[in-house]
């Protein structure tokens, strides 16, 4: 078999290998059984009683928002803080300058969010200080907040009536000791031993070979400390402009199978570790199958354009056995960058190996899709949540279909929940298409003031909007990077469906999955409907497969399809 | 809200000090070992004439357009490693296009002896970094003859020098193959 097909198919069947013992282990560090590294208990006091938090004092759902909003709030002003004054902070030995501050708005959030949209480039826009005590942290911090809410609504899908919900300050650190941390670090060494720099140094000097006396100058950085949370938190946000293309960020094919793995580990392994925590196997595989059947359908179809390559170069006569290389690095070659592609964005990393705006249209518009649903594994934490919305519904449409009243885990869902449910699916499609619809209008009217937005004539053009709107939404991240997006108007607008969609999509869920905890039990009797069959698999895809088209189609008609068709006439 | 802003600020400032900077510390100590160049980076020399030694990094493509090296892919920032970047040109963009096209004309005014359907793709393509350091076997072959000739060298000789260089799939089995083109360059260079 073809080497590079092999390197994608051994990617993935390692990450499952990894995911299920990993979901257990999980599963195990949220029930606060006895686990591998329990040696960080006292650690983990001591951060703690510094804090004053009573970590053992149960929460209800309404508490845990609480503080997990109250906490993110601190963490954005004093991101704004040191991105407003990195310019004479310490450890700046490139003299790079403070941000402005809607470019700083924009990229505070936009960490804060898990999003790692970035609007500036790593190695003229921020320091190092920016990049360790602001980008690293709230990359640690923000995965650890997705999974301390996921926490909360696997306890409180357990099988009795309750308003206790856990600690949220207990799970938050427990991800960050126990699930986080570890982990970095063993993948920082690996990455070290591959050459990835990780220097306090400014940039270097050197003359190139061909240059003779001609300089050039190398940006480098404490670089390692970064990529593993980057990818481990589904955080995306890159050391360096160019994200995982970079040569210093990513050298070598050993590198990116890493780079894969880890990323999509926790999205995976917290479907395995519901399954676990519940004591309900058969549903998270169910929950598994679905979210793989959507990722295969959108990875597929990328892998064989992306190899069949650009059809207006091919009618140049040239060698395309390469496949689009346009925005591809040789050493990880097409496959692996196409594989890439859709990793990222069903789960909601957003970091690139290759570049989106150079893929064929219709990869392009699969990858728009991944981060539309946001739900096939999803983010660090949220993916869960964003899936839970989906058999919220199903469960409800189901339950009409057979004429009983829904329930689900041995709780009825009523109108409150639904009406829930319900907002934040639609709130997606607002933000997304309403944002597009407002750029558009706003390119349109002032076209000549606004001719540096956009990268590429046409179609492509409404995509590069499109696209960066749904990567706000999804919290993702990547971007067609065409757009020039480092003005007021988009450091602002996608600044503020960063936030919406980052905290709704949060609260929603933990909400409904509060008020169900707070219900009666009901014991499951023969008329009760089955959430672990494959029947019931096919009623989620065939809801989040209807929600996803009704809402979207006509958006990528205008853009990526019709690339499509102009580009094949 | 009240009751959680003086520990969420506590806990914040303890989280900081830890996640940045102990965990930084305890990875940049363990670099400092195993990294290679102590974590600055691996670099690879190119002594001149009056000993005076010249370095690059392994890992960052450099540019190469003089007709006595191996090409480079073309690059969207021209190799600048202080602001990486790709062109972020759509598959159908007219002007991209025709720059593409340009390309491959230079590519056939340079190298005559090349059929233009052995060229890859990726040699008239720019990079996602703009600072790809590899190029293909196929790419480095099918410059052989034009630099045969500048550097009056049997090409049998460059054949044997790429197959040196060159890096096969990783453990033989995954991913691609390829050239760096500095280090081919650099033995090139080198040869007696």
């Amino acid at each position: 078999m073809n080497s590079e097909l092999l390197g994608v198919i051994l990617m993935f069947v390692l990450t499952l290998a990894l995911a299920i013992p990993f979901g257990k282990y999980i599963a195990k560090v949220y029930e606060g059984e006895k686990s591998l590294l329990d040696f960080f208990a006292p650690l983990e006091n001591f951060f703690f009683r510094i804090s004053g938090i009573d970590a053992k004092k149960e929460m209800n759902w309404k508490e845990s928002m609480v503080a997990l909003l109250t906490i993110n709030l601190v963490w954005f002003l004093f991101a704004m803080f040191i991105l407003m004054n990195q310019g004479w902070l310490p450890m700046n030995p490139d003299h790079n300058p403070s941000m402005s501050s809607d470019l700083a708005f924009n990229t505070a959030i936009s960490f804060l969010v898990n999003c790692n949209l970035q609007d500036y480039s790593g190695e003229t826009g921020a320091t190092y200080l920016s990049q360790l005590v602001c980008f690293t942290f709230l990359q640690f911090v923000s995965a650890a907040t997705g999974l301390a809410a996921a926490a909360v609504v696997f306890n409180a899908l357990k099988a009795r009536t309750t308003k206790d919900l856990g600690n949220f300050y207990n799970y938050f650190i427990k991800s960050l000791t126990r699930i986080l941390l570890p982990i970095s670090v063993v993948v920082a060494i690996l990455f070290m031993m591959n050459g990835m720099p990780m220097t306090f140094d400014g940039k270097n000097t050197i003359s190139s070979l061909q240059g003779g006396t001609d300089t050039v100058s190398v940006s480098t950085g404490p670089v390692a400390a970064m990529i593993p949370i980057k990818h481990l938190g589904t955080n995306g946000g890159g050391f360096f402009g160019v994200n995982s293309a970079h040569p210093f960020e990513n050298p070598n094919y050993f590198t990116n199978i890493i780079e894969m793995i880890i990323q999509l580990l926790i999205p995976m392994a917290m479907v395995f570790a519901l399954g676990y925590y519940l004591r309900k196997k058969k549903f998270a595989w169910m929950i598994f199958g679905v979210m793989t059947l959507g990722f295969l359908c959108l990875v597929i179809p990328n892998m064989i354009m992306e190899q069949h390559g650009n059809p207006a170069i091919a009618k140049m006569g040239v060698d395309m056995s390469a496949g689009a290389m346009e925005g591809k690095e040789v050493r990880f070659g097409t496959p692996a960058s196409a594989y890439w592609s859709i990793v990222t964005t069903v789960i909601s990393t957003g970091s690139v190996n290759s570049f989106h705006d150079s893929f064929m249209p219709l990869s392009g518009m699969n990858e728009m899709l991944a981060m539309m649903v946001n739900a096939f594994y999803g983010g660090c934490g949220v993916g869960i949540l964003n899936f839970f919305i989906f058999i919220i519904i199903a469960v409800f449409i189901s339950g009409l279909m057979v004429g009983r009243t829904p329930e689900f885990l041995g709780k009825k869902i009523e109108a409150r929940e639904m009406k829930i449910a319900v907002v934040v699916t639609l709130l997606s499609a607002l933000l997304i298409k309403g944002g597009t619809a407002l750029a558009s209008y706003w390119f349109a009217a002032n076209p000549v003031t606004h001719a540096g937005w956009l990268n590429n004539p046409g179609f492509h053009g409404f995509s590069e909007m499109l696209y960066q709107y749904t990567s706000s939404n999804a919290n993702n991240g990547s971007g067609f990077e065409g757009l020039g997006d480092n003005t007021p108007f988009w450091n602002i607008t996608a600044g503020f469906v960063m936030i919406l969609g980052r905290f709704l999509p949060i609260i929603g869920p933990v909400a409904i999955a509060g008020i169900l905890a707070n219900k009666k039990y009901i014991p499951e009797s023969a008329g009760t409907l089955k959430t672990d069959t494959v029947t019931f698999g096919v009623m989620i895809f065939a809801v989040i497969f209807i929600v996803t088209a009704l809402s979207y189609f006509p958006a990528l008609v205008l853009g990526p399809i019709a690339e499509y068709f102009s580009m094949i006439h | 809200m009240k009751t959680h802003l003086l520990p969420a600020i506590k806990l914040t400032l303890v989280c900081i000090l830890f996640f940045s900077g102990a965990y930084t510390l305890v990875v940049w100590g363990i670099g400092q070992v195993v990294a290679p160049n102590h974590g600055k980076g691996e670099i690879i020399s190119y002594g001149n004439a009056n000993g005076n030694s010249k370095y690059g990094f392994t890992n960052i493509g450099q540019t190469f357009t003089a007709d006595k090296y191996f090409w480079s892919r073309p690059s969207a920032v021209g190799y600048n490693a202080a602001g990486s970047g790709a062109s972020n040109k759509g598959p159908t963009n007219a002007e991209y296009l025709a720059q593409v096209q340009a390309r491959i004309d230079t590519f056939m005014i340079h190298n005559p002896a090349v059929k233009k359907s052995d060229i890859p793709v990726e040699m008239v393509t720019a990079s996602g970094s703009g600072l790809d350091p590899d190029i293909s076997f196929q790419a480095a072959k099918i410059q052989v003859p034009r630099i045969s000739k500048i550097r009056n060298r049997s090409e049998k000789e460059l054949y044997d020098l790429i197959d040196k260089i060159k890096e096969g799939p990783l453990f033989g089995l995954l991913g691609p193959g390829k050239v760096n083109v500095l280090k081919l360059n650099i033995a090139l260079d080198n040869l007696k």
